[in-house]
């Protein structure tokens, strides 16, 4: 069929056509290797959120490897994106239209096989990344599949591979930690032992929260009446952002606190002294007994859901019930 | 409908989305910049900050919700917010008048005073006669579990500090709480005097202060209302420098 479009003038003729795969392929190499560099030797030491504990250390190795799985793709992308804007577009007068395309079976092959190698290589890293630090400082839940290595005791000693326990609690707007270890001592303070596997049990008294200790790279939600367990070992000493990363009220923004990583002995030292300290003052004796969860309608010391017994003790006397009907 | 009508359309659809933004942030922010700053200046190196706790109010709209009042300290005449400034690095004597009747804590561990000087509160209980029942005990923990002794608490986080605020006394306040608020000692109601001191901040800044028992009657587990309002169990001290 005739046509009545023009070529445009300067068209290469048959058989001069530069070879733009060629060229493509070059270019996108050097560029990838290039972002690959920069991203493992420039960027990867300093992502977040760091390498205070082995959770935090991989989730650091994730990004770094994500990007640089990430960089030549986009790469591809926009490089293609520029080069067919500079090198195929239509020059003045030239009305055309491009060749027709009927299918490319090398396209189409390495377009599906190079999809499904990106696709799997993340599900296998993903997974593996998942397993290997014990669930990778995300809460399990009460049940959790992956399990850090150490002894489960009753007691925590200095030097031993003993497990510690650290009981997250988060209330409308502040959080605190028990240490079932040391009788139930509790804590506003967030203090941990360097180099040893820690066992975060998180939960709530009231509405949903999310304990988010960021130089850890542990979060965890804490649900009422739920046991969230994650796990972390921390590796270097110093200081730890705790946030709560669950909107939850007008403070939710103010609710924050610090915890210190410090040496095994130092934190002995003071998990005994606070432990001592809160005998003597009467304030272990005044907290319910160590539990995963608690039902914040019951007084473990009356034994009574308080709910029930309205008006015994003044006004109002008891906790407010769930669905309290009154809207003032 | 032509491009010029579509993209009017969109552009007022726009206009609307951020008119309708910009009105909640200003209905919020003017609903909380409302609120009167009482300013607490020192003299001789301390100052005094009187508040209460009571079980109702005298707004109009929400009579029920528990609330706290702050005293004005050069008229003395309680006002209705819980913003208020002190100077930093200054010793801050506090009042907190209990007019309010108990309600456990959630997490008992607050029943531990904390923060104050000493980590003690002083408190004193009156009946509804404004008589003085026994003498005023010093302690460092009022168990809200154990007895009902506990009203509210005062807590400043950002401080570390955490003091449970009495109740009056169960026995003497079931019934026989004020009703005819801002209380005062003598308006008819049993009531806890309790007094504590602290160090505020060496830097200036905004300190978040709240109640952490879950006193917002009418709401789910006692948490919305007064518990999430600015003005009633939650406020801020300003440290002034």
């Amino acid at each position: 069929m005739a046509t009545t479009e023009t070529s445009a003038a300067g068209t290469p003729a048959p058989g001069s056509e530069p070879r733009h795969g060629l060229r493509l392929f070059l270019i996108w190499i050097i560029l990838s290797l290039a972002a690959t560099l920069v991203i493992w030797f420039v960027w990867y030491p300093h992502l977040p959120p760091g390498r205070m504990s082995d959770a935090a250390k991989h989730q650091q190795f994730d990004i770094a490897v994500l990007a640089i799985s990430a960089a030549p793709v986009i790469i591809f992308v926009l490089l293609y994106f520029i080069y067919s804007i500079v090198t195929w577009r239509a020059r003045p007068g030239d009305d055309g239209d491009g060749e027709p395309i009927y299918g490319n079976t090398k396209v189409q092959a390495s377009w599906i096989i190079g999809t499904t190698v990106i696709v799997l290589w993340l599900f296998v890293f993903g997974t593996v990344e998942l397993v290997v630090p014990a669930g990778a400082g995300a809460g399990e839940g009460p049940s959790p599949i992956w399990k850090l290595a150490g002894t489960q005791t009753t007691s925590w000693t200095a030097g031993s591979n003993d497990m510690l326990q650290v009981q997250v609690i988060g209330q409308q707007w502040t959080w605190t930690y028990r240490y079932p270890q040391f009788g139930g001592m509790e804590s506003t303070e967030l203090m941990l032992p360097v180099d040893t596997p820690i066992t975060f049990h998180v939960t709530s008294l009231d509405v949903i929260h999310s304990f988010w200790a960021y130089q850890l790279g542990v979060k965890a939600d804490a649900n009422p009446q739920v046991d969230n367990v994650a796990y972390v070992t921390a590796k270097a000493l110093g200081s730890v952002t705790v946030r709560c990363n669950e909107l939850c009220g007008i403070w939710h923004g103010a609710m924050f606190n610090y915890g210190h990583v410090v040496s095994q002995t130092s934190f002995a030292s003071w998990a005994s002294g606070v432990q001592s300290k809160e005998q003597s003052d009467g304030i272990l004796a005044a907290l319910p007994p160590y539990a995963l969860t608690y039902d914040p309608t019951v007084i473990p010391q009356l034994g009574k859901n308080l709910t029930n017994v309205i008006g015994i003790t003044g006004s109002p006397g008891y906790y407010y019930p769930p669905s309290n009907p009154v809207q003032p | 409908m032509s491009v010029a009508a579509r993209a009017a359309s969109l552009f007022v659809a726009f206009l609307l989305v951020v008119g309708l933004g910009v009105f909640v942030a200003l209905y919020y922010v003017g609903a909380a910049s409302s609120l009167p700053t009482v300013h607490y200046t020192a003299s001789g190196g301390q100052v005094n900050v009187v508040l209460q706790e009571d079980p109702g109010n005298d707004s109009a709209t929400k009579p029920n919700w528990v609330t706290y009042y702050t005293q004005d300290p050069t008229t003395k005449n309680w006002l209705h917010t819980t913003l208020f400034s002190v100077p930093a690095n200054t010793k801050v004597n506090v009042t907190i008048y209990g007019f309010d009747g108990c309600t456990p804590l959630r997490n008992n561990y607050f029943s531990q005073v904390q923060g104050t000087i000493g980590n003690t509160v002083t408190v004193q209980q009156f009946d509804k006669n404004n008589k003085a029942l026994g003498s005023a005990q010093t302690v460092s923990l009022i168990n809200s579990w154990g007895d009902c002794s506990v009203g509210h608490t005062f807590a400043i986080p950002g401080m570390s500090l955490y003091v449970p605020v009495a109740s009056p006394n169960a026995q003497n306040s079931k019934n026989n709480l004020c009703s005819s608020e801002p209380c005062t000692p003598t308006s008819g109601g049993a009531y806890a005097q309790e007094t504590f001191s602290f160090m505020s901040p060496a830097h200036a800044g905004v300190f978040r202060w709240q109640c952490l028992i879950p006193c917002g009657g009418g709401y789910i587990d006692g948490n919305g209302g007064p518990m999430q309002t600015l003005g009633w169990m939650a406020g801020q001290m300003d440290v002034v420098a």
